[in-house]
């Protein structure tokens, strides 16, 4: 789960985390009753979605299409350039390098007092996959693609693992605050940080933290200007105030509905659906799909626990795709049994009145008698035995790849 | 002989008396699995009835072990409580056995829970974990054998390949196209799809290579991280038999994560095309497409001599 900046700044500053003040606004009167609150001549005036790139992205128009304004991070020196800014952000679409080509429609703003800034650094926690363990990574190349610095200068990124037995050493911190080039003052509020951000990664149960920029102010303090922080969905249950700060708008609504049917569904731009049990399973479908010279409308896996409801709310949801002219059913029968699945394939096709060719591969627990309910039943089915068969027939079902 | 669980093992079922662990226990036992025992907190002194006999419950790992002297524990408590018995289980094995195997069938533990189990089982060399996410390990015997986890044990045979996979349909998948050609397993083995978790591809390597009766090893990776390319860099200098691999997730679009926790392209990296160029350079026989796997074997099995066709 992702959240927007403003929410991770709050919870910054809850954490004792050093954040510039700030406003979080969803119209342009509240953009301006900021300004004059924070009593700061130049102001930042930021879009609030869940992508990055923010600051080098470009807002358009929702409804003609047309360029608005470069930027969707602004700095602005006046009252007449916060209004301005802020119409021209909000209820617009801001197109960035992670958004993809749609954008994201900016719903919320944050005003933010300026600083003098002396220099931009890099820091970032997150869960290193690899080494089991909390990695903390520090840059002097801040502000920038920290993917390119890792790139081209893996040497500017200075990494330190935490023990999770031991915590967060002294000489880390300090090792990490001597390898940004920090002393004096800078140094000291540093180290504060770092150890108030990684008690905050931990108690939140975050998946990252990045801070890009973290700058150095010209009084030599050290200032989280940017957040982005995301949590570890699996600890959900241990943190109800997320739920306040989640923001629906910025996921996909099918999505977040497939979920709650115990369903996991990604959208795809194919033409044929497919449903499967297992998520590798369900990778391997779409890439058997794609290989046989289709294209995969989706990847949905239901999981272990599928029943008759949740199959029927996944074949609803796959219909939903108006690309969709065929859908690719495979299933290895191990828990689930693939003549539960054929019964439930069977009143979920009726109740959602299935109108494109649909391919059924079965295979392990109770295979041949899923396969003798399909073949006895009324609906139009292929059954196939392997998964290189089943998506073979989908593909030819619906006249060759996509159109 | 197969690697790390074999008939003679003697194991243990924490949670056996929540409806998934007696489910999976009973599956266990019908295929030939000696369960010695359960751990429920709370319901110690109780029984479990099991096909064939009835089994002790412990209010703790560490009576449980001493008790019946288990070498493996599986695990099947919701996700909230599995960290605490990753944790129990490799303390209760390090102190009363020289160690032992503990597979953790459970899906959905929080990531930091797992940092800090695994972080507890680095210093216990004797105790290994497989999971969690995962269907488990499966040794098939010539009647039954041994089989700890979900996954459905009839579609196996004793046989002489080894299989791994951060999957678990998948892997049964990768079962099925070696039965398809005739060939048995060794030891099958799904390490399961979360960022953090026990047992990666490079020890199940290691351990097959150890292995006399495995002849070569079908390895199904999946997108996000760097597993499958580590794992190759590894068998190319240490690994001695032939290896077929394939990747899941060569049509999933970066940033979304695909079910699994850990399968997720993040800035770029962790795709299937990255893991498949990886296993081409250090020898590994790729399939492209899952169904294929079989085939591919075969023809690995003829080049090395060990098959005539």
């Amino acid at each position: 789960m992702n959240i927007h900046e403003f929410q991770g700044k709050a919870l910054f500053r809850e954490s004792g985390i050093a954040v510039q003040d700030g406003v979080h606004c969803t119209n342009v009167e509240q953009a301006l009753a900021a300004y004059d609150s924070l009593g700061s001549e130049v102001v930042a005036v930021k879009s609030q979605i869940h992508a990055g790139g923010r600051g080098k992205g470009s807002l358009y128009a929702p409804d003609t299409g047309e360029l608005v304004m470069e930027g969707g991070v602004k700095i602005a020196f006046s009252r007449k350039e916060v209004e301005n800014y802020a119409s021209n952000i909000l209820g617009h679409r801001l197109v960035t390098k992670q958004t993809g080509p749609a954008g994201k429609m900016v719903n919320n703003l944050y005003i933010e007092a300026g600083c003098a800034i002396a220099h931009e650094y890099y820091l970032a926690l997150l869960v290193d996959r690899e080494a089991d363990s909390v990695l903390i990574m520090a840059s002097t190349e801040g502000g920038v693609d920290i993917e390119e610095v890792a790139e081209n200068t893996p040497e500017a990124i200075h990494k330190e693992w935490v023990d999770p037995r031991e915590g967060l050493q002294n000489e880390q911190k300090n090792s990490l605050a001597d390898s940004l080039g920090l002393t004096g003052s800078a140094h000291d509020s540093f180290v504060e940080m770092i150890g108030q951000l990684e008690r905050m990664f931990v108690e939140r149960d975050c998946s990252m933290i990045e801070i890009n920029p973290l700058v150095r102010t010209e009084g030599d303090i050290m200032i989280a200007l940017d957040s982005k922080v995301s949590f570890d969905d699996n600890a959900s249950f241990r943190h109800p105030w997320r739920a306040e700060l989640r923001d629906l708008s910025e996921e996909e609504e099918t999505e977040v509905r497939a979920n709650k049917s115990g369903l996991s569904y990604v959208k795809l731009d194919g033409n044929i659906g497919c449903l499967v049990n297992g998520a590798g399973l369900a990778m391997a479908s779409m890439d058997v799909i794609k290989l046989y010279g289709g294209e995969p409308a989706n990847f949905l896996d239901i999981g272990g626990g599928a029943n008759k409801e949740s199959i029927t709310t996944a074949f609803g949801i796959i219909l939903e795709d108006p690309n969709v002219e065929g859908i690719l059913v495979n299933i290895f029968g191990g828990i689930i049994r693939c003549d539960m699945v054929a019964r439930s394939i069977i009143d979920a096709s009726r109740e959602v009145g299935l109108e494109v060719p649909l391919v059924v591969r079965f295979s392990g627990t109770n295979h041949k008698e899923g396969k003798e309910v399909l073949e006895s039943s009324a609906l139009d089915v292929i059954t196939t035995s392997t998964l290189a068969d089943g998506a073979e027939a989908i593909v030819g079902a619906i006249g060759g790849g996509s159109s | 002989m197969s690697i790390w669980v074999h008939e003679d093992s003697k194991v243990l079922v924490q949670g056996i008396t929540g409806s998934q662990g007696t489910f999976h226990a009973t599956r266990m036992i019908e295929y030939g699995t000696d369960i010695v025992g359960g751990v429920t907190p709370g319901k110690g002194g109780q029984t479990v009835d099991l096909p064939g006999r009835s089994v002790p419950v412990y209010d703790s790992m560490a009576e449980a072990v001493s008790d019946t002297g288990a070498d493996v524990s599986v695990i099947y408590v919701p996700a909230r409580f599995a960290a605490s018995a990753i944790i129990e289980a490799a303390e209760a094995f390090h102190e009363l056995n020289d160690g032992g195997m503990i597979v953790c069938i459970t899906e959905g533990i929080p990531t930091l829970d797992m940092v800090r189990s695994i972080g507890h089982i680095a210093d216990k060399p004797g105790v290994r974990l497989i999971g969690p996410n995962c269907p488990g390990i499966i040794t098939p015997g010539d009647q039954g054998g041994c089989k700890v986890g979900i996954m459905p044990g009839y579609i196996h045979a004793k046989g002489r390949i080894g299989i791994i996979s951060k999957s678990g349909t998948l892997t049964y998948e990768a079962v099925a196209q070696t039965m398809s050609i005739g060939e048995g397993q060794t030891t099958c083995i799904g390490i399961g799809g979360d960022p953090v978790s026990g047992t990666g591809f490079i020890d199940c390597l290691a351990a097959f290579e150890e292995d006399s009766d495995t002849e070569a090893v079908v390895l199904i990776g999946e997108i996000g991280g760097t597993a499958e390319e580590d794992a190759a860099a590894w068998a190319a200098e240490n690994f001695s038999k032939p290896i077929v691999g394939f990747v899941a997730g060569a049509t999933a679009p970066p940033g979304k994560r695909m079910g699994h926790a850990g399968a997720i392209i993040s800035g770029g990296k962790g795709t299937a095309e990255e893991k498949f160029a990886a296993f081409e350079a250090a020898g590994i026989h790729v399939a492209r497409d899952p169904s294929a796997i079989g085939e591919v074997l075969r023809g690995v099995l003829i080049e090395a001599g060990l098959r005539e066709t």
